[in-house]
């Protein structure tokens, strides 16, 4: 098509060499491009407020999702509950999660340890899990697979999500988040349950991704577990 | 497809779809507006997000060197296409490799640009699309008509219609009690991509940002079917135009700050998933296990970039992260719809970037710049601040420099004779003085105006030109020095 495509030869050249040269003829040897502003709003250092919570709560709720602000030791209690109203008995938990949260009684709980087969995933009500960060002024949660998070697939086909927040997980604002964030590790970012607008930008929830989205947050709880380590 | 004129005529006949238009543009664009007046540094992330292109655009060689490295280190294969037809040839021989007969698709703007789906299907690979949008659209055979809602000109009964009647060729036909509720519609959805999700070995995505620091590609969506794509397979491809680079990690809270507020009106989008090469999961007790795809193959497509980069002007159109706010606010996208552009990037970008892609050669590359009203409108919208309304006369100047002079066309010798004039004051003022006796021969009231010249009826058509006067200006101001000699020398 381009005869760019060609060496001399006929032979084709490799992709990246012929790329490489028509993006070097296109932008020759002046390269000065303006340094970047970063005037916006700076990342806030403010992290796990009363006031922080509140805002993450509202911007939550207001993608459809539901939101209760617990003591540590009523997280176990939180979960039972929303397991009850929503009728989830097989629930899923990701190695690594505090045990403290999952009720004694009222589900059955399936450990990703060894890991689930996608059937028994499929399978299942619902997942409970941990998360790493999450941005208030967004309404944002990310879950990056370490601790208590476990493989993409287990938050994913359950039709239910109950993730567990700590207070000092809730950042400002979205740049905080990022800052927080460790790109080699495989992220989801969470802004409310699955939904689409693609019918006539009508919101529906629930398309592929969980339908119902349960965040529980431990308004006395530091960012770290008091006894497992860092993030893997 | 016909050009511009003839297919926007078209279009505009079907009242259907100018209702469903309407009623769309109207609903995102008001929760555009209220989400965006909410950010008080919103002209400060723009200024950034556009500063962050154009530096990614001055080092473009050397940021996809940088990426190919990262994403190589984290077990990613980075190919590289020059032409569409190298990339669907890369993509095809991938999941033929696989011994992938389908693919899932999430939807991707860039392998809709090369015609992906159609070079799988000759090489005997069925390509599914499972964002809901795509999925009506392929179903009803159809072309996306947006950027963002590619399925935006239809209604809740069509596509009830399309779904009755298309889903069982392809799978999972529509439940019986099907409605036309978006919700029960959605749900029908959910039941035939699920079995699709669930069995296919190969994925094929594009992705939004491509992160030269880090390797890291990050795919943005709505319903959770970009995240099946990333997670189920064994296989996953991303098609990634080059001009999705982005330098650092931390640009992308610039990014995904301007996004979502822009495309639908959202302070986030419920999903943005990021992949660095193949993950590895956090092990329990026993060995270590693979989170999502075993292979990672990234195709990184010119197609036409580099000729829009060597234009120094005409370059910042690739800063646009297809947010399609620019769609939303057109008077003439939100009345024509997407189809009459001829192209998958329609509307005001679709004006500026697709003659810039293909070349300007045929007749409805041509006509894609005058396709604007030039109100501005776009460029007050765009997160990256492209300048649009100045790429469009831009372009329309290098369609009518490249016009054959001969045979020579009444405006165009008008036009010409003008600039000679207005060039030489002995000329202005012979050309004055016959202005003067033009008037004497048409005559009329003060207000009249030219009925026609001959030779140049149609631009008489559609203009009033007022009858020249009977002095010119300068004769005036010279005949009574200016204005203190009123009465002058008498006429």
């Amino acid at each position: 098509m381009n005869a760019d495509g060609q060496a001399l030869d006929g032979r084709a050249l490799d992709g990246r060499a012929v790329i490489l040269g028509r993006i070097r003829r296109a932008l020759g040897p002046d390269r000065d491009a303006p340094p970047v502003p970063r005037d916006y709003a700076p990342a806030s250092l403010e992290v796990g407020t009363p006031e922080l919570i509140a805002l993450f709560a509202e911007r939550m709720e207001g993608a459809h999702a539901t939101v209760r602000r617990v003591h540590d030791a009523e997280v176990a209690a939180a979960v039972a509950d929303i397991a009850g109203r929503r009728g989830l008995r097989r629930i899923i938990t990701p190695p690594g999660l505090d045990r403290r949260w999952r009720p004694e009684a009222g589900a059955e709980w399936l450990a990703d340890d060894p890991p689930l087969t996608t059937g028994q995933v499929e399978g299942a009500d619902a997942v409970l899990t941990a998360a790493t960060v999450a941005a208030a002024d967004s309404g944002t949660l990310v879950l990056d697979g370490g601790p208590g998070q476990g493989r993409r697939v287990l938050s994913l086909l359950p039709d239910a999500m109950i993730v567990v927040l700590r207070a000092g997980q809730v950042v400002a604002d979205f740049p905080a988040a990022v800052a927080r964030m460790d790109p080699a590790r495989p992220l989801t970012v969470v802004s409310g349950p699955s939904a689409t607008v693609d019918i006539e930008l009508s919101r529906v929830d629930g398309v592929h991704g969980p339908r119902e989205l349960d965040v529980v947050i431990i308004e006395d709880a530091a960012a770290e577990p008091p006894l497992a380590g860092g993030r893997g | 497809m016909p050009p511009f004129p003839e297919a926007a005529a078209h279009a505009l006949r079907d009242s259907q779809q100018r209702h469903n238009l309407h009623k769309a543009t109207r609903t995102i664009r008001a929760k555009r507006d209220a989400l965006v007046a909410e950010r008080d540094d919103w002209e400060q992330l723009r200024l950034s997000a556009e500063a962050i292109k154009n530096r990614t655009l001055a080092h473009l060689d050397e940021y996809l060197l940088q990426f190919e490295e990262a994403a190589t280190a984290a077990g990613a294969t980075v190919h590289w296409a020059p032409e569409a037809e190298s990339a669907n040839r890369i993509v095809a021989g991938l999941a033929i490799d696989a011994g992938a007969d389908e693919v899932v698709k999430a939807k991707s703007m860039t392998t809709e640009e090369i015609g992906l789906d159609r070079a799988l299907a000759a090489a005997g690979v069925d390509a599914f699309e499972t964002d809901l949008a795509a999925l009506i659209v392929q179903l009803a055979g159809d072309v996306p008509s947006h950027i963002v809602v590619p399925a935006i000109h239809r209604n809740r009964a069509e596509i009830r219609q399309i779904f009755e009647q298309n889903m069982g060729a392809f799978g999972r036909p529509a439940p019986d009690g099907m409605t036309d509720d978006p919700a029960s519609l959605a749900a029908a959805a959910r039941a035939h991509l699920r079995e699709k999700f669930l069995r296919s070995d190969v994925a094929v995505t594009g992705a939004n940002f491509a992160v030269a620091e880090t390797g890291t590609l990050m795919l943005v969506e709505s319903e959770g079917n970009g995240r099946m794509c990333v997670t189920m397979p064994k296989t996953l491809i991303s098609v990634v135009g080059i001009e999705k680079i982005i330098p650092t990690w931390r640009d992308t809270e610039v990014f995904l700050q301007l996004l979502a507020r822009s495309a639908t009106g959202e302070r986030m989008n419920p999903y943005t998933s990021t992949w660095t090469g193949v993950h590895r999961a956090g092990s329990g007790s026993g060995a270590s296990v693979i989170d999502g795809p075993e292979q990672v193959h990234i195709v990184l497509l010119d197609e036409g970039r580099t000729d829009v980069l060597a234009d120094p002007a005409g370059r910042s159109a690739l800063r646009c992260i297809r947010c399609a706010a620019c769609l939303n606010v057109c008077p003439v996208y939100s009345r024509t719809g997407g189809h009459a552009y001829g192209s998958v990037y329609p509307g005001p970008i679709g004006a500026v970037l697709t003659p810039q892609l293909r070349g300007l050669r045929s007749e409805q590359d041509r006509n894609l710049p005058y396709a604007s009203s030039l109100c501005g409108a776009c460029f007050d919208a765009c997160p990256v601040r492209i300048p649009i309304p100045h790429l469009l006369t831009h372009l329309r100047a290098e369609v009518v420099d490249d016009e054959p002079a001969f045979p020579p066309s009444p405006e165009r010798v008008a036009m010409k004779a003008a600039s000679a004039m207005f060039g030489r004051p002995a000329a202005m003022g012979l050309g004055e003085r016959l202005a003067g006796l033009a008037h004497k021969v048409i005559r009329g009231g003060p207000d009249a105006t030219v009925p026609s010249v001959p030779g140049l009826a149609g631009w008489f058509g559609s203009r009033d030109v007022a009858v020249p006067p009977a002095e010119s200006f300068s004769n005036w101001w010279s005949r009574t020095d200016g204005g203190t000699r009123e009465s002058g020398d008498g006429r």
